[in-house]
């Protein structure tokens, strides 16, 4: 394979569009992830950044009537090339959503392991070992390591949502897409998931929507405002939360609007 | 206390009354049937009466030995038939059938779910007697399956619904194809709720006389064969009630007894499956 053109950027949005139908929910949204950072999208509840995290790993062609122009780049190629199998796309980048959603039929172990599975790796003790390293990685193995054969879901909200991070990792994706990965949690579990976040950067690319603009200061090296389908302005999160260039952005963080 | 406070007492003391009496009706007479077929019948429940076939009218003995194996077979292989093909239909409905197609199959399924059984069976005497030129178990068996299919589809269908959405979304964001999300997360997750719409379903059919009346048509004497004739306890009851010999009578209140039975252990099984189910999803 040819080396990407720039080692530095593996994710990468350009002039991406999203609709439903004929509506633009995300409007020519051009953004560059680099590597080893975490990125948080931020804005008000259906400034399309849901949807935009969505188009990162093809998720949203998934929905009733979706579909999207524009490219998205991963190492430098464009997932929307009509020769890209979307399915294998998905494995590697990791998506985690706004709730836990464990497989409920099968084991602790099984739902680490399930994405692994699917791609056809079976050899018992790799399985093994990618199970206890994604645990490790999602801080979870001390808590469930006596019980990696009890259902996912006798676990607690929190332990469930890091067992879905684990499960992403497995299959050792290049990108983890968080969506809004605390909403559903008590303030225990979210420090568990921001911390998370810090560690988990050594290793991914990170894009983290959130509604909870005090995390997103806490876990971003970059924060990207959206604002009705429009990213309105990206930078460090530092710079963005302290000297915001748009007045629209001003409004947002102050709480005047949103 | 107050007048408004003893109207109110008093009115919802008498719908409290009223809504028991209606209930303790609609029991009454599940309770009436069972008592009655447990005093007509229990009493000719003995060894001969399971293991026996038939012996020639009016001697007195025998049992429907054949007729319980016979509905064994004929019900089971409904169940082979109609229950692959149910599932399939309701998974593909629940997934899938968002279109056209699936709103012309679940139109289908449903007027066939309301289409009398008896007219089920003529097609199938059409179809298959016919032209096979001889009554047989197996024609029986296809008729109960076309019952089963439109029960089994709908009830899968809407078990499948039950599966939230973002369990699909979890599978296929970690790279599943849709079809093994459809068999793996999604029929998985729905399993205990499909198992118990099979075995409501199964039940339902294991009842069914008219059918089969001319299907399988009947048997006095004892056969495995699916190509041929094969008497099942509806059918047993059938011809033992409307004969003129007491010992048949006595015999086809027996016989209702092991149907009932048989039916009352499907439905525990199926409530045994659902508590399965509700004890899994939290």
């Amino acid at each position: 394979m040819a080396p990407p053109a720039d080692p530095r950027v593996p994710l990468e949005a350009s002039r991406l569009t999203a609709l439903f139908g004929r509506r633009a929910v995300v409007k020519d949204v051009s953004v560059t992830f680099p590597v080893r950072t975490v990125t948080a999208v931020i804005g008000p509840s259906g400034c399309g950044k849901s949807t935009f995290l969505r188009c990162l790993n093809r998720m949203h062609e998934l929905s009733e009537g979706g579909w999207v122009t524009g490219k998205v780049l991963l190492d430098g190629h464009d997932i929307y090339e009509p020769d890209v199998d979307a399915v294998r796309l998905r494995r590697r980048i990791g998506m985690v959503f706004q709730r836990p959603t464990p497989f409920p039929t099968m084991s602790i172990y099984d739902n680490v392991a399930a994405g692994l599975r699917v791609n056809g790796r079976r050899n018992r003790s790799e399985l093994d070992d990618v199970v206890e390293r994604s645990l490790r990685h999602a801080a979870l193995w001390d808590e469930v390591k006596d019980r990696l054969r009890t259902s996912a879901l006798s676990l607690s909200g929190g332990q469930q949502q890091r067992l879905c991070v684990a499960r992403a990792l497995a299959p050792e994706p290049e990108v983890l897409l968080l969506d809004e990965p605390t909403a559903s949690l008590d303030p225990a579990g979210t420090q568990r998931i921001e911390e998370l976040c810090h560690e988990l950067k050594t290793r991914y690319t990170i894009v983290i929507v959130t509604h909870n603009l005090q995390q997103a200061a806490r876990v971003s090296d970059y924060t990207g405002f959206f604002y009705l389908g429009e990213l309105v302005e990206i930078g460090r999160t530092e710079a963005l939360f302290t000297k915001p260039a748009k007045e629209q952005t001003e409004a947002y963080i102050t709480g005047r609007f949103g | 206390m107050s007048a408004r406070r003893l109207r109110r007492r008093m009115v919802s003391g008498l719908m409290t009354g009223l809504v028991a009496a209606l209930s303790f009706t609609a029991v009454l007479a599940l309770v009436l049937i069972v008592g009655h077929l447990i005093a007509k019948g229990a009493s000719s429940l003995d060894g001969n009466f399971f293991t026996k076939n038939p012996v020639p009218a009016g001697e007195s003995g025998g049992g429907v030995a054949n007729a319980i194996v016979g509905t064994g077979i004929v019900v089971g292989l409904a169940g082979l038939l109609g229950l692959p093909v149910g599932i399939g239909t309701g998974l593909y409905l629940a997934e899938y059938g968002s279109g056209r197609l699936g709103w012309i199959v679940r139109f289908v399924a449903d007027v066939l779910n309301g289409t009398p059984s008896i007219v089920v069976g003529i097609f199938a005497w059409t179809w298959l007697v016919k032209p096979m030129g001889h009554f047989s178990a197996l024609a029986g068996s296809v008729a109960l399956a076309v019952l089963m299919v439109p029960m089994i589809a709908r009830t899968t269908e809407e078990m499948v619904r039950l599966v939230p959405h973002s369990l699909r979304e979890a599978a296929l964001a970690l790279g599943y194809p849709r079809w093994r999300t459809s068999l793996r997360i999604v029929a998985r997750t729905a399993l205990a709720g499909i198992v118990t719409g099979c075995l409501v379903g199964v039940a339902r059919v294991a009842g069914e006389t008219a059918p089969l009346l001319f299907t399988a048509l009947g048997n006095l004497n004892y056969s495995t064969h699916i190509n041929h004739p094969m008497q099942t306890l509806s059918l047993q009851i059938y011809t033992y009630a409307t004969g003129p010999f007491e010992d048949w009578h006595r015999l086809a209140w027996a016989a209702a007894l092991v149907l009932m039975g048989l039916v009352l252990m499907l439905a525990l099984a199926a409530r045994w499956a659902i508590r399965q189910r509700h004890g899994a999803a939290r």
